[in-house]
């Protein structure tokens, strides 16, 4: 028997890691079966906990895609895109990266969704000083310090300092004064950023912390812990979730009859149409963290028509029907390439990197400028209520009025409703 | 958390509650890896199979959730018996069960979780029955439907399961082979044919636990991994072969999670529920309802 080294177990390694992403796909629209595409690589959440929002995104940037090579393309090329499945594994990333580096040699490469699997991507694309557009990411590059990352979300660079600030400016506008605050949040990266903010603004501006714990992401049943937290009485409710808890809070929520001045915070979940489908009117009054709402105030040039192509193809992509949350931002973060390459003229990484650093982009989600960091420069982050919800329809949520934006101001579309927990 | 006699009633009812749903999902495993010795770790995607199947009938169907599962029993009773089928041909007969068995499994878990994605997409799916938004107030304790039904359906699918175990020829002699196959096979019984009835019968139970699932909560296709721990640790706290057994370590399991949550945080939770386990392989190797060798 031949005897295997420590050699070739890597080898056998590295071979199984890049099996085990699956089926290697890549976009070709007609128009783009010119010689000599521009080769746009990254890994995405397909299948797993994630595949949810990474469908999303895929499908998002595969529009944009087919809207530039519809264009000619770029720099007179076409566009592909060369993805392959992670299975919202984290070990799975580095060496998808690997492959799309070193074996199909793609020009650029962006992110998959969410801090989770962006951070095993890190070690790869710095090793090849790639300029590197991520989605979604929560202060990935606090650690990595990476000079060519830039970082597609609403959250800026000091996400512990206004995560909850909308939330809590948009509480301190009630009557009366909310004095004390509970905050739940799942073991994760995002959560637990999400509810440092929350306790550290909270604490600043004089509320008592009357309830902070975590969960673990395997919990099922939330009665208990939300039981636990309406023992305390707080007069605000803030969690911190992912999409698999979110909805068994909520439910807890409303079999429990919490009530409280406002509940939610950054729960991920409701800003998708599965969510709001089953939870109808359970979301009423809900104010909670977003990214995107289809109010008048948001009606940035080409997001209406982004989300009625994207519209057309969900369905038949078995993604969120509505597309209100990641895919207008996985569409603007493929822009964000699209011109930083057409203002350099060239795939060079350096120049691509200081163009991103110095410039404004137009995108459909409105202008995005990026700090020294990477981070948008100036944070968005959007707190939006539910309102006048009757029923898990979801024709009402392309249109103004179910989702209204309390903050920021400049954005705001509404005013608060108080409490949560009564009927709309 | 200051101590109150309310929030402790409430924490051991749902508790009971959430241990009926963690039954219905261990008790085909009880039959597999109890009795079996088949370390089906494909148990709760074939679970999550189930509650997928459950919502697409029932959407078609206009039927409750639970009632679509019993419906559809006698399908994954038939594909149990396929898997088991491939399982004995390939592993078992050849005596590789150990480790290769085991990634046959794996195998089956992650195809099972890619062909839900392709199949469904990964968002979530639903079907609330006309009960799911209601909630029961007995004084101060509250019986959500959603937790109160598929509880009560699983306790009565474990039930009858029992007594089939135990009043029928082809329940005893399942009982026999998890005890001694070859002694089974000189009472002129095949046990490979015994074998395959009791994974088929396994399976038929996963895709009961997925009607309460769906009751329970939405589902999406990795839904099942969350469960895999826990189906283990129940059944082997609960004695391996045995159906009381699995049924009251659900329920214990349940209830120390939930009053765990309540008053000493939910991070808590798994870690005192998985304690027990150690207290209990620890002062009692063979489980709650085990028999010492």
């Amino acid at each position: 028997m031949q005897n295997i080294t420590r050699r070739d177990l890597g080898r056998l390694a590295m071979a199984s890691a890049v099996a085990g992403a699956g089926v290697s796909a890549s976009v070709f629209p007609a128009s783009a079966q010119g010689a000599n595409p521009i080769r746009i690589g990254m890994s995405m959440s397909l299948s797993g906990g994630l595949a949810g929002n990474g469908r999303a995104a895929l499908a998002a940037q595969q529009i944009w895609a087919s809207d530039v090579n519809a264009k000619g393309g770029l720099l007179g090329r076409p566009v592909q895109l060369v993805f392959y499945d992670d299975q919202t594994n984290g070990g799975q990333v580095p060496g998808i990266y690997t492959k799309l580096l070193d074996v199909d040699k793609v020009d650029l490469v962006t992110s998959p969704y969410a801090t989770a699997m962006i951070a095993p991507a890190m070690p790869v694309v710095m090793q090849h000083q790639m300029c590197f557009v991520t989605i979604l990411g929560a202060g990935v590059n606090s650690t990595f310090k990476y000079d060519r990352h830039f970082n597609m979300n609403v959250t800026g660079d000091d996400m512990k300092g206004s995560f909850a600030k909308g939330f809590l400016d948009i509480a301190g506008t009630l009557e009366p004064k909310p004095r004390s605050i509970g905050i739940l949040a799942v073991d994760n990266d995002f959560a637990q950023r999400a509810a440092e903010s929350a306790r550290f603004l909270a604490r600043q501006r004089g509320l008592r912390v009357v309830y902070d714990r975590s969960y673990p992401p395997s919990t099922v049943d939330f009665t208990p812990t939300l039981r636990a937290v309406q023992a305390a009485r707080p007069d605000l409710i803030y969690i911190a979730s992912y999409p698999p808890d979110s909805n068994g809070i909520l439910r807890a929520a409303s079999e429990l009859r919490i009530s409280a001045q406002m509940f939610g915070g950054g729960m991920v979940g409701p800003q998708l149409a599965a969510f709001q489908a089953q939870l109808g009117p359970i979301l009423n009054n809900l104010v909670n963290w977003d990214i995107f709402s289809v109010e008048p105030t948001m009606n940035f040039p080409g997001v209406a028509e982004f989300l009625t192509k994207y519209r057309e193809v969900a369905a038949r992509e078995q993604t969120d029907v509505l597309g209100n949350y990641i895919p207008p931002y996985a569409y603007a973060q493929m822009q964000i390439v699209e011109q930083a390459v057409k203002r350099v003229g060239k795939i060079d990484q350096a120049a691509l990197a200081a163009d991103m650093h110095s410039q404004v982009f137009d995108t459909i989600v409105g202008p995005v400028t990026f700090s020294a960091s990477g981070e948008w420069a100036h944070e968005r982050n959007l707190l939006v209520q539910f309102q006048g919800i009757t029923d898990g329809n979801l024709e009402r949520y392309k249109h103004p009025g179910a989702k209204v934006i309390l903050y920021p101001p400049s954005l705001k579309s509404g005013t608060p409703r108080a409490p949560y927990g009564t009927p709309a | 958390m200051e101590f109150d006699l309310s929030l402790l009633l409430n924490g051991i009812v749902s508790g009971l509650l959430l241990g009926g749903l963690y039954a219905a999902a261990a008790s085909g495993l009880a039959i597999s890896f109890g009795m079996l010795d088949i370390v089906n770790i494909a148990h709760p995607a074939l679970m999550v199979t189930g509650a997928f199947t459950v919502v697409a009938l029932g959407g078609w169907l206009g039927l409750d959730p639970l009632v679509v599962a019993v419906l559809q029993a006698p399908a994954f009773y038939l594909l149990g018996m396929v898997i088991y089928s491939a399982y004995h041909h390939f592993f078992e007969k050849r005596g590789d069960e150990a480790l290769q068995g085991l990634a046959f499994f794996f195998g089956i878990m992650f195809i099972i979780e890619v062909g839900l994605v392709m199949a469904f997409g990964p968002e979530q799916r639903f079907l609330d029955p006309s009960y799911a938004y209601t909630t029961w107030r007995l004084g101060e304790i509250d019986l959500p439907l959603r937790m109160l039904v598929p509880g009560l359906f699983a306790l009565a699918c474990i039930g009858g399961l029992f007594l089939y175990l135990h009043r029928s020829f082809t329940g005893l002699a399942i009982a026999a082979v998890a005890q001694d196959a070859e002694a089974l096979r000189l009472m002129a019984i095949d046990p490979v044919r015994i074998k395959r009835l009791a994974f088929g019968i396994s399976i038929a139970l996963a895709s009961m636990a997925g009607g309460a699932l769906v009751v329970v909560q939405p589902v999406e296709p990795s839904s099942g991994q969350v469960f895999i721990g826990r189906v283990f640790a129940i059944c082997i706290m609960g004695g391996m072969a045995s159906l009381p057994g699995c049924v009251m370590a659900a329920l214990l399991f349940g209830v120390v999670e939930n009053v765990t949550a309540t008053f000493y945080g939910p991070s808590w939770s798994p870690a005192v529920a998985f304690g027990w386990l150690l207290l209990v392989l620890a002062f009692r190797p063979q489980g709650l309802f085990g028999k010492a060798a």
